[in-house]
């Protein structure tokens, strides 16, 4: 019976050809907008989230300000001095201070070049410290240690079988950076972050004998506060300190002292504040969308009336002609929702991939869930239900007798 | 008279112990004429009509009774009631007052729901207009009453075959109404009118939109289908002409009955291999 009444469905929206498709441009902008912004949205997050090198609530770095998107510290104006950070280990309330070094390197593997970035691991007690504060592990082979020159931990993408060198990285190759040979130790567990997945951790000093200038700045320094309650504390002393140190007034600093952590929970919460916005434009747009449904659906009861009073003369009840129309509105909203999700799940991914021709990075990233997309197909069923609701009832509360005789 | 009667009781007790003989088309017994049984029985049925705050009656508490097989037409000018009559007794509309019997139960007194049902089992619809659902293809159309009963679709498939082959449209099931003729669409109607093997056709001006030859042609159908699968037919026309192909003509005027005659062509051309099939 079911399958009879959508057969009947699709003829009768065929049938108005034109009008169906007209009807469901209002689904499918409202259901491709969802899909595709939810799904940069999320490439996004994951992207930002990237973008930070290690968290912690008692966490604080300092970066010289000027950076673009990219490694941090990389780009800067006026790098920070290596030097600084023997006063900042002298602020109260400072358990740990030590530079971070970041290079941009050549890797080579299976006759591929790609640029990507090294990452410093400062030798002795801080080690520990930084793998705690990057949550490092190992998923394969083992993480650094003192001493180890010529040795390298890879980000856990290069393990991937489909990455850029077409061949996945084991612990124990040889790869190239900047023509050197470096043996490959081990490979950190998958971060999610594409900033991370890429890196490569080298030790502080080989990082900076063989593929960094030595030239007294450093990219980052990561300071841990003794206590989490001191943190806005240091933070004030620290950048008294450096806008001492580098001559420059409050409110014209060209560096940056912050919490990642609360960097992060605010940036999150700018791109939700971003997303909400793009829902409530969407979610009008599906009103908008979901009244067409209706409106559509009142003419066809109209135009159908002499074929309602036919068919509830042969024998139809008033459920069936409720459930005939209820049918065919959720048809229109689902088609209308699988041309959307097509429509949005390409638009994101062109995005992203358009972002990574042109910027050459991967930042615009798409990521559009199974949940995303059986989430809006459900959805998009639900409004044209909802909306077929109303007009459905009035069909199938038409009387035979004048229906029949309404003219065509 | 009375002793073909009670031969044609026993034949008809006889073959409904074996409802499904070899009749493709009916599971009803053939021909019986079990006059006394009334199959539709309309009793003091009143149709009043509000027109603003004038009150229009459209029927003026006519009583008609039609027995099993029957053939009936029911004749009148426009504005007779002849339509209202028809819709009450098709249960497509309630009398404002008074009682309609159908096989014994008042429909006056049943809701939407069972109207439905009562119309879909027990009544096939011959419309002037044809009717037929334009999406849909001729045998589409004929199965359609079947999907409303929820048959199984083997079933309704056959059957609907089965039927279209009847009207001699074996070689147009797959045809949509529009690349039909007239006279072809309407045996499409009556096709479907028989989908579900009801007991009584209503037809409601049938020959209407067709011409002469082919409203004759239709006419014969519509007695194949009283004489051979002794369906009870209702017919509404204002054809004088068509009127005589019925058993029994009931003329209409103003909401009232105001005379009752037999039909004069209707033993000539339905009863016309009668004897033989009553044995």
């Amino acid at each position: 019976m079911i399958t009879d009444f959508l057969k009947l469905a699709f003829e009768n929206l065929r049938k108005r050809g034109l009008r169906s498709w007209l009807t469901m441009i209002g689904i499918f902008i409202g259901i491709a907008a969802v899909v595709s912004l939810i799904g940069l949205g999320e490439g996004l997050r994951t992207a930002i989230n990237a973008q930070f090198g290690f968290l912690g609530p008692d966490v604080l770095s300092v970066q010289a300000s000027g950076v673009t998107y990219g490694p941090p510290g990389q780009g800067a104006v006026n790098p920070l001095s290596d030097e600084i950070v023997d006063e900042i280990r002298k602020v109260g309330g400072v358990e740990v201070a030590f530079n971070r070094y970041i290079a941009t390197v050549k890797m080579e593997y299976n006759d591929v070049q790609i640029v990507t970035s090294a990452i410093s691991v400062p030798e002795g007690d801080n080690r520990k410290v930084l793998e705690r504060m990057m949550n490092v592990k190992s998923e394969e082979g083992r993480l650094l240690k003192d001493g180890d020159t010529r040795k390298i931990v890879l980000g856990n993408s290069f393990a991937e079988a489909d990455n850029q060198f077409d061949r996945s990285v084991r612990v124990g190759d040889s790869i190239l950076l900047n023509d050197i040979g470096y043996d490959v130790v081990g490979v950190m567990e998958s971060k999610g972050s594409f900033l991370f997945d890429n890196a490569v951790l080298v030790n502080e000093p080989e990082l900076l004998n063989s593929l960094r200038d030595d030239d007294g700045t450093t990219d980052i320094i990561a300071i841990k506060a003794k206590n989490i309650n001191d943190i806005p504390a240091i933070k004030k002393d620290v950048e008294k300190l450096l806008r001492k140190e580098r001559d420059v007034d409050e409110g014209e600093e060209d560096f940056i002292v912050e919490s990642p952590q609360q960097t992060l929970e605010s940036l999150n919460s700018t791109l939700f504040a971003v997303q909400l916005f793009v829902y409530i434009i969407a979610t009008i747009s599906l009103l908008v969308g979901g009244i067409g449904i209706m409106n559509t659906m009142y003419t066809a009861v109209v135009e159908r009336t002499k074929e309602i009073g036919i068919m509830k003369s042969i024998g139809a009840r008033n459920s069936t002609i409720f459930t005939i129309f209820l049918i065919e509105s959720g048809f229109l909203g689902t088609v209308g929702g699988i041309i959307g999700i097509t429509l949005g799940v390409s638009f994101a991914y062109g995005l992203a991939f358009i972002g990574k021709i042109a910027l050459g990075s991967e930042l615009i990233q798409a990521h559009v869930g199974l949940w995303l997309i059986l989430g809006s197909l459900v959805f998009a069923f639900v409004l044209g239900t909802f909306f077929g609701v109303m007009p459905a009832y009035q069909a199938s509360k038409l009387q035979p007798v004048e229906s029949i005789r309404s003219a065509k | 008279m009375a002793k073909k009667k009670s031969n044609d009781k026993m034949s008809v007790k006889g073959r409904n112990k074996h409802p499904k003989t070899d009749l493709p088309v009916s599971k009803h017994k053939s021909k019986s004429k079990e006059k006394h049984k009334h199959i539709i029985e309309l009793r003091d049925v009143w149709k009043i009509y509000q027109m603003g705050d004038v009150e229009v009656p459209a029927l003026k508490g006519i009583n008609i009774n039609i027995h099993e097989g029957e053939f009936v037409a029911i004749m009148g000018p426009s504005g007779s009631g002849k339509s209202t009559a028809m819709n009450m007794v098709g249960c497509l509309d309630i009398p404002t007052k008074g009682d309609i019997y159908l096989d014994s139960k008042n429909i006056a007194q049943m809701t939407e729901s069972e109207l439905a049902q009562i119309r879909g089992q027990k009544i096939g619809f011959i419309f002037q207009q044809f009717n037929l659902i334009t999406t849909l293809t001729a045998l589409e159309n004929v199965m359609l009453p079947m999907v409303f009963q929820d048959k199984p679709r083997e079933e309704r498939v056959e059957r609907a075959k089965v039927l279209l082959e009847m009207v001699n449209l074996g070689d147009r099931i797959n045809h949509k109404p529009t690349e039909l003729s007239g006279g072809q669409q309407q045996r499409v109607a009556i096709a479907r009118s028989l989908a579900n093997d009801p007991e009584v056709i209503l037809a409601d001006e049938p020959t209407g939109n067709l011409d002469t030859n082919t409203g004759t042609n239709v006419m014969e159908f519509l007695c194949k289908l009283n004489n051979k699968e002794s369906k009870t037919i209702v017919m509404v026309t204002h054809d004088e002409e068509v009127a005589e192909f019925a058993e029994r003509i009931e003329i209409l005027r103003d909401g009232e009955i105001v005379q009752s005659k037999k039909g004069k062509n209707h033993d000539a051309a339905c009863n016309k291999d009668k004897g033989g099939r009553r044995r």
